[in-house]
């Protein structure tokens, strides 16, 4: 970065004392215009510390009281007061798990189509409206979730799934609402962050990565399969992963259409609840310190598990574009 | 890859054949993948639309609830809500996210820069609704009580560390030249930046800020911990207050049918405004030459 370097050396007197004045001014605005933006990002990492100490500080209560079993435990019981999270721990993964099965396929062969196959004309205003996907709220992709897809989703529990109940996931009447909707649901919300980050991952493959592919005579996809899509492997994960934050955290839309069970049940029909959907359902319902202390300790639980998660996606996607301008 | 020779020719015929098929059904399965997903995004919309635009009216803008159960009433209480809360928000998490941003791109160090912009990227990855509970814990609990202050600040703490980003990003895009030029005229560094580097990268500072904006206006989680929401009128931010966000939450699950259509209602009100932001801000973003 540029300093303001050694002071212009101003002859005294004779009307240039007002710029020598200025400049000393100029020094102490300076300084304070620095500390003020400096104090700015300060806020940025004193919001991070402090909520991870403050959810800490708060959810001490339930973390003492019931030590590892807290995470171990699946009862969730606020007349006793004996609360573990295992059960939503569970549902936050096994949805997100789901998500990711289907949205996968659908996020890279969409990456790839508007990086490597679709001209612009036809690539831009199809990348515009995935992206568009990712700016409705989730409420609304909830309320949608709800009414719409949650009937389809029962429908081809009764029928399709009927036909398949010896297998334990597809056991279990078909009530709509469950892991399988919160899945799906969760699919199509991190879709539009899996697409850009591939499609700008492929974009930032070399050309000559093709070319030399295409010069032994490959065909088109034979290119994207074994020259594009390995080299930009790891960047691929790191935008997996992403997806995988995106999924864990994600609380009304879930929270609409899971069911609100505490339970763990391979059934991917059945109704399940996340952490998230968990606190936030319960929330209002918390009368004693203990059990909210119980769902602030099992947000703070949550918080670990994303952290981890975008920290390890951001390191991933760093390593491949560094230095390539790639965000 | 071995070039095909005279007596392989019959076979090297089929193999690529095979090949040309497998090349065509997989870019077509690609184009179904990136139609299909672009599809949904219209699927959704046309339902949000077809459900909602005949149940809005005016009477739903400018009126409060009826009695759980009376058909009628509106949700006018939760338009002014959200006006309210995402309005206080921005109004403090903008400009402080624009600050770190300068920070960012024009005095941090090496260290200090990829420290500060490590925790940005933390802290916007952290879920919605632990910024809640977050703000649960040191807004609402200490001053014992749920108020649109609380969501405001919730809100304003999701703006924080998006604005920050895309404003340091843009104006390292604006080059070192204009800087030293500003500077060799002996203007002082902050009113280089204020008058110069701000000014030049101003239309993607402000496309990251108004996207900011409408991301919060759709935000529900950490209000639930914050304002609460509350069924009468309330301008007073001191007190529990309601947003379309938690009313479209709220009505979706209450079992009644008049309440599902306001929910329909309230949601293509959401919808409309943050796709004519997001479009308007992407056409002038475009038209001004930026991205």
């Amino acid at each position: 970065m540029t300093s303001t370097g050694p002071p212009i050396q101003v002859p005294p007197r004779s009307g240039r004392l007002r710029i020598a004045i200025g400049q000393g001014q100029g020094r102490i605005a300076d300084r304070a215009f620095q500390i003020g933006v400096g104090l700015a990002a300060i806020a940025i990492v004193l919001s991070a510390l402090g909520l991870a100490f403050t959810m800490l500080q708060d959810g001490f209560m339930a973390f003492t009281t019931f030590g590892p079993t807290f995470i171990v435990s699946t009862s969730w019981n606020p007349v006793t007061h004996i609360f573990g999270v295992l059960p939503a721990i569970y549902g936050t993964f096994a949805t997100s798990v789901i998500a990711l099965i289907l949205a996968l396929p659908v996020g890279i062969g969409a990456a790839i189509f508007l990086a490597e196959i679709a001209p612009r004309w036809l690539a831009d205003p199809v990348a515009f409206l995935i992206e568009m996907l990712a700016a409705i709220p989730s409420v609304i992709i909830g309320l949608w979730g709800l009414f719409v897809v949650v009937p389809v989703i029962r429908q081809f529990e009764a029928t399709v799934g009927r036909s398949l109940s010896f297998i334990p996931f597809f056991s279990g009447p078909a009530y709509g609402i469950g892991l399988l909707a919160a899945g799906v649901i969760l699919a199509i919300m991190i879709l539009p962050i899996l697409t850009a980050v591939t499609r700008d991952v492929l974009r930032a493959v070399p050309i000559s990565q093709r070319e030399a592919m295409l010069a032994l005579g490959a065909t088109r996809w034979e290119t994207i399969w074994r020259a594009v899509l390995p080299y930009g492997r790891s960047g691929i994960a790191g935008a997996i992963i992403l997806g995988l934050g995106r999924a864990l955290g994600e609380t009304l839309a879930v929270s609409m259409v899971i069911g609100n069970m505490y339970q763990i049940t391979p059934s991917l029909f059945a109704p399940a609840t996340t952490l998230a959907s968990l606190i936030a359902t319960q929330f209002r319902e918390a009368d004693t310190e203990l059990y909210l202390s119980a769902l602030v300790a099992a947000g703070f639980v949550l918080f670990v598990i994303t952290m981890t998660v975008n920290i390890l996606a951001r390191l991933m996607i760093w390593r491949l574009t560094a230095g390539e301008g790639v965000h | 890859m071995s070039a095909p020779t005279v007596t392989g020719s019959m076979s090297s015929l089929t193999l690529g054949r095979r090949r040309h098929l497998t090349d065509l059904v997989m870019r077509g399965l690609c184009g179904v993948a990136a139609l299909g997903a672009a599809a949904v995004l219209l699927l959704l919309l046309g339902h949000v639309v077809i459900q909602g635009a005949p149940a809005l009216s005016l009477q739903l803008l400018t009126s409060l609830p009826t009695p759980l159960g009376v058909e009628g009433g509106g949700i006018a209480h939760a338009v002014v809500g959200s006006a309210i809360m995402v309005g206080l928000g921005c109004l403090w998490g903008i400009p402080l996210g624009i600050a770190a941003g300068m920070f960012l791109s024009e005095y941090a160090g090496a260290r200090t820069g990829s420290f500060v912009r490590f925790t940005a990227d933390v802290l916007s990855g952290v879920p919605s609704i632990v910024i809640g509970i977050f703000a649960y814990t040191i807004v609402v609990a200490p001053l014992s009580g749920f108020s649109g202050l609380a969501g405001a600040f919730a809100l304003g703490l999701i703006t924080l560390p998006i604005v920050a980003r895309t404003t340091e990003e843009v104006m390292r895009l604006v080059p070192p030249e204009l800087r030293e030029a500003s500077l060799a005229l002996g203007v002082p560094r902050w009113r280089t930046i204020l008058a110069v580097v701000l000014p030049t990268a101003s239309t993607g500072v402000l496309t990251g800020a108004i996207l900011a904006l409408a991301r919060v206006a759709g935000e529900t989680a950490p209000l639930i911990f914050t304002a609460l929401g509350n069924n009468f009128f309330s301008l007073d931010p001191n007190r529990p207050m309601a947003s379309i966000t938690l009313t479209i939450f709220q009505y979706a699950i209450w079992p009644y049918e008049y309440l599902h259509r306001q929910a329909w209602a309230a949601s293509f009100l959401l919808v409309l405004f943050i796709l004519i932001v997001n479009v308007s801000v992407r056409l002038a973003a475009r038209n001004s030459g930026v991205r």
